[in-house]
Order: structure tokens, then sequence, then C-alpha cells
């Protein structure tokens, strides 16, 4: 039931008519070769490949430091520090997105993909963090100490040991962050000005009945390439968390 | 000290982010919320007027409750549909239960705008599901009410919702000491008064993080109503989005906005106070 409606969209995008009705017509990749010859379209993706890879490096490294802080230190701080982080994943998004409307034109940043990208940064940096900090409850923080005892610094500790140790949860959080970034429309709607995403560009075409065909073999493309990506980070936390257990 | 200055460190670049682009922004419309325009004197004149007239508009308030109650009957209905879900993944499924939860998760990663486009295309006027079922013969011509209504929004925002019910669902059912239900049944409890007074008592936290975790998200949604909704199905957050994006009345969206943000806030509240947040998050 849940896979019905995507897999829909995959059928119809090899269907040889531009409605979507059944009985199908015939089998085509037309609306295939469309889409690679449409500027806009081209633009769009540039435009969401670039916010999607700056916010979510952005979003994970944040979200590392907030996790180291969280998991390896008790100190007062701690639990505002984590609420207000964690906050941005119950508030409805069209709130983040006309406030942050508000900001920018009080301060006079121009509305561009950047600023959804800065925007896109606070709904991802929650991920990252819960991510990075499960993976870091699971392993004691004595291989800090023993190398700080063998004579690195603290900061060197973390960077040559614990982030080492994480690189397949800060992965994991990364492609989680991006496939958040990609694929939102409500934020970025209030804040690309005329730089369209890809969600963007997107909503503005499904108001064409003509477009339909074009949109719905975009769609297949993305589901596919989107559900790939998170397979494949599920795995490697799974991956990652087996052989944790084991060590 | 030397803690201390760490903690700072490690602590100080994304707690000035988040001040700078998530509580700023707030205390900026809180600001903008008492303006009485967005350009020249107006800008710079605070009223509480904006206050009054969304008190005094029915209109307003009417939009409220109806969105209200459309979030409210798809937080009921998501989690009582999530929870067999995660009942019988729990119970009845075995070792593969994490894949399948797992499997149950990932298409709600997957474009959230197409997987609500996907329902316009079954439930359209030409879609998917009148034509299928003009073709067996069912109905005779398209039936205009499976879209562009109430009816429609809550349908796909239930199907979007599910899945994220269930998790918290699936987490609590997982912590359940399966001693205690053979033990129950030893002392000769039928299977259903076990659940009764074991299995559901025990899962309520996930419940109640499931519930919250659809009905919060769902007070703000104005996307799915665009989509499917059409004017009856049209909910609080298209009348925000309207003041910023066509009615340009910037100062009312605000006074709107800060009334959303009080009333999640206010249930996130209440959340916290039913069950810790850490045992939501999970460490």
């Amino acid at each position: 039931m849940l896979y019905l409606p995507i897999i829909l969209l995959i059928i119809f995008s090899f269907n040889n008519s531009t409605t979507l009705v059944f009985p199908l017509k015939g089998f085509t990749l037309q609306w295939y070769g469309q889409l690679f010859a449409n500027r806009e379209l081209l633009n769009a993706v540039g435009n969401s490949l670039i916010v999607g890879v700056g916010s979510s490096l952005a979003a994970t490294i944040l979200g590392t430091m907030g996790a180291i802080a969280m998991v390896r230190f008790r100190l007062p701080g701690r639990s505002v520090f984590l609420g207000v982080a964690a906050l941005p994943l119950v508030i409805p998004y069209v709130i983040l997105g006309v406030s942050l409307l508000v900001l920018f034109n009080e301060v006079g940043i121009k509305l561009s993909a950047f600023a959804a990208g800065l925007a896109h940064v606070i709904i991802s940096m929650p991920y990252a963090l819960l991510i990075v900090a499960s993976r870091l409850v699971g392993f004691p923080d004595n291989l800090e100490e023993a190398a700080m005892d063998l004579g690195a610094s603290y900061w060197g500790a973390l960077l040559r040991v614990t982030i080492p140790i994480c690189s397949p949860a800060l992965l994991a959080a990364f492609l989680i962050c991006f496939t958040m970034s990609f694929d939102e429309y409500a934020i970025a709607s209030f804040l690309v000005g005329t730089d369209a995403t890809l969600p963007v560009y997107l909503y503005s075409q499904l108001r064409f009945p003509t477009r339909l065909p074009m949109v719905v073999s975009l769609a297949a493309i993305l589901m596919t390439i989107t559900m790939a990506v998170m397979l494949f980070s599920e795995w490697l936390r799974r991956a990652d968390h087996t052989s944790a257990r084991k060590a | 000290m030397e803690k201390r200055s760490r903690f700072a460190s490690l602590i100080g670049p994304p707690g000035l982010y988040l001040f700078l682009f998530f509580i700023l922004p707030m205390g900026v419309m809180f600001v903008y919320s008492f303006r009485a325009g967005i350009s020249g004197t107006a800008h710079d004149t605070f009223t509480l007027g904006n206050y009054q007239s969304f008190l005094a508009n029915s209109n307003f308030h009417r939009l409220l409750w109806r969105s209200s109650f459309i979030s409210l009957t798809i937080s009921v209905l998501s989690t009582l549909l999530a929870y067999p879900l995660a009942y019988y993944l729990v119970f009845r499924a075995g070792p593969n239960r994490v894949t399948l939860m797992t499997l149950l998760i990932i298409p709600t990663w997957t474009s959230y705008l197409l997987r609500i486009f996907s329902w316009k295309l079954i439930l359209g006027s030409s879609g998917v599901l009148n034509s299928l079922l003009i073709s067996l013969g069912l109905i005779e011509k398209a039936s205009p009410i499976l879209i562009y209504s109430r009816g429609a929004v809550i349908v796909t925002l239930i199907y979007v919702w599910v899945p994220f019910v269930a998790l918290p669902i699936f987490a609590a059912l997982e912590r359940i000491d399966k001693n205690l239900l053979e033990a129950a049944a030893d002392l000769g409890c039928p299977a259903w008064e076990a659940f009764l007074r074991i299995t559901l008592p025990l899962s309520l936290p996930g419940i109640l993080a499931g519930f919250f975790f659809a009905l919060i998200p769902t007070l703000g949604e104005f996307v799915t109503p665009l989509l499917v909704g059409g004017a009856s199905g049209s909910m609080y957050g298209n009348l925000i989005q309207d003041q910023f994006m066509r009615a340009l009345n910037w100062p009312m969206g605000s006074v709107m906005s800060m009334a959303m943000l009080l009333a999640v806030l206010l249930l996130v509240f209440i959340l916290t106070r039913l069950g810790s947040l850490t045992d939501l998050v999970g460490f």
C-alpha cells in the first residue's frame, strides 16, 4: 500500500499517453528524453545539488560537534541545547519558512538558493546530531583518553580517533541531511527567490497538464535515486552497528 | 575548567547557528507581529491592531478550528492504523521485523511533493482510481468527491504519517519484556486481557509520541491542501502562506504564525510532561 503510489508513478512514466489513465497505451522513453533537453530543469537540479551538499555538510559538522558535546559531557547547558536543537523537528515548516523570510528581509539578505540552504541546515542538523550521538553512545571515551595519554591533544584525539570511528555514521548523517534538503519544498518555496530548487521547479510544473508526463518521469527517477540513497545509508548504519557490537 | 572550555567550543558553533537562524527569526517575527505595515512609516509604527483584528476575525477562527479538526482526525486515524501495523511487526513478523520496519520507513524519505502528487493522480477526476472504477463498470462517470475535498487531504496525510507514527509505537512494543506476557498466560490470563492490561499500557508512551508526531506537523501543513484540498480542504497553514506570499500582509501573517507557534509549543510541553524527551530521542 505504501509503495503503490510510487509504483504507479514509475509505470506511468513509460506510458505512451499524455494523460494518466488506465488502460495503459504503450511503452515509450520519450518523456525521459524531454527531461534531459530541459534547461530550466537542469538549472533547478544544479541549484538543488549545491544547496543539498552545502547544507548537509554544514549540518553534519555542526550536528557532530553538538553530538560530541551532548554524549561526552554532562555540564550545565546540555539540556537547554538539546531542547533547542531538537525543536526544529516539531516546528511546522511554514513557521520556519516565514520567520526566516521576515529575518532575511529585515537584515537585507537577498532571497536565493543560498538563503534556502541556510534554513535547510536548521532542519537537518537535529537528524545529524541524533545519528552521530547514537554512534558515540556505542563506544566508550577511553579510546580518546588513550590517544591523549599517548600525547595527542584533545582536538587531535577527536579528529584522529573519534571522527574516523564515527565515519560511517557521519556519512549516513550526511546522506540523510542531503535527502531532506534535496526534497524540501515548504521552506524553500518562501526563500529561494528566483533560483528555483528542484522541488520548487517541480511544483511550478504541476499546474500544467501537458508537462505531466515529463514530471512523472522525473518523479520516477528521483524516487528511485532517493530510495537507493536511503537504503545505502541505512545499510551503512546497520553494518556499522553490527561491527561495533562484535568489537 | 578544561572540560568546560572544550564543551563550550563544541557547543558554540551549533549553538550560535541555532540562535541566528532559528531563535532570532522567531524573535524578529514576534516584533513584526506588532508592526502596522511592511514599509515606510507603517513599518516603524507599533500597534496591537493586528492581534485585535486576528481575534475579531471569525473567518480565521473557523479555519483554525477546521484545520485543528483535520489534524486531530489525521493523527487519531494514523495512530489507529499504525498500532496494529507495529504490533504485527513486533509480535508476528519474527526476526525480519527491523528490516520490515525499515522498508516501511524508506518511502517516507522519497519526495514528499511527489508522494502527495501521486495521490492527486490516484484521486483526480481523470485519475487512476476513477478510471479504474469506470473500466471495472462500478461507476458511470468520474466521481468528483475524490479530490479537492477535506477527505482527500485526510487520506493523503494519513498515508504520509502512518509510518512515522508506527516508528515510536514499534520502539515501545520492542521494549516490552515478552516474559511478562508468558507469565500472564501461565497464570491463566486470556490473550485479550493480557493485551489490555500489559501490552497496551506499556506501549502508551509510544502511542502518545506517535500521535503528537503526526498532530504537530499537520497543524502547519499547507502543501497538501494546495495540491489535493481545493477550497474546502484548505488549512490554517494556507492562511499563513497567503498572508506572506499573496496578501503581503506580513504583520498579520506574523500574528497567525505566533498563534500557531504558541499552540505547537504548548503541545510539545504537554508531550514532554507525559514522557521524558530523552526517552523519545533515544539517548
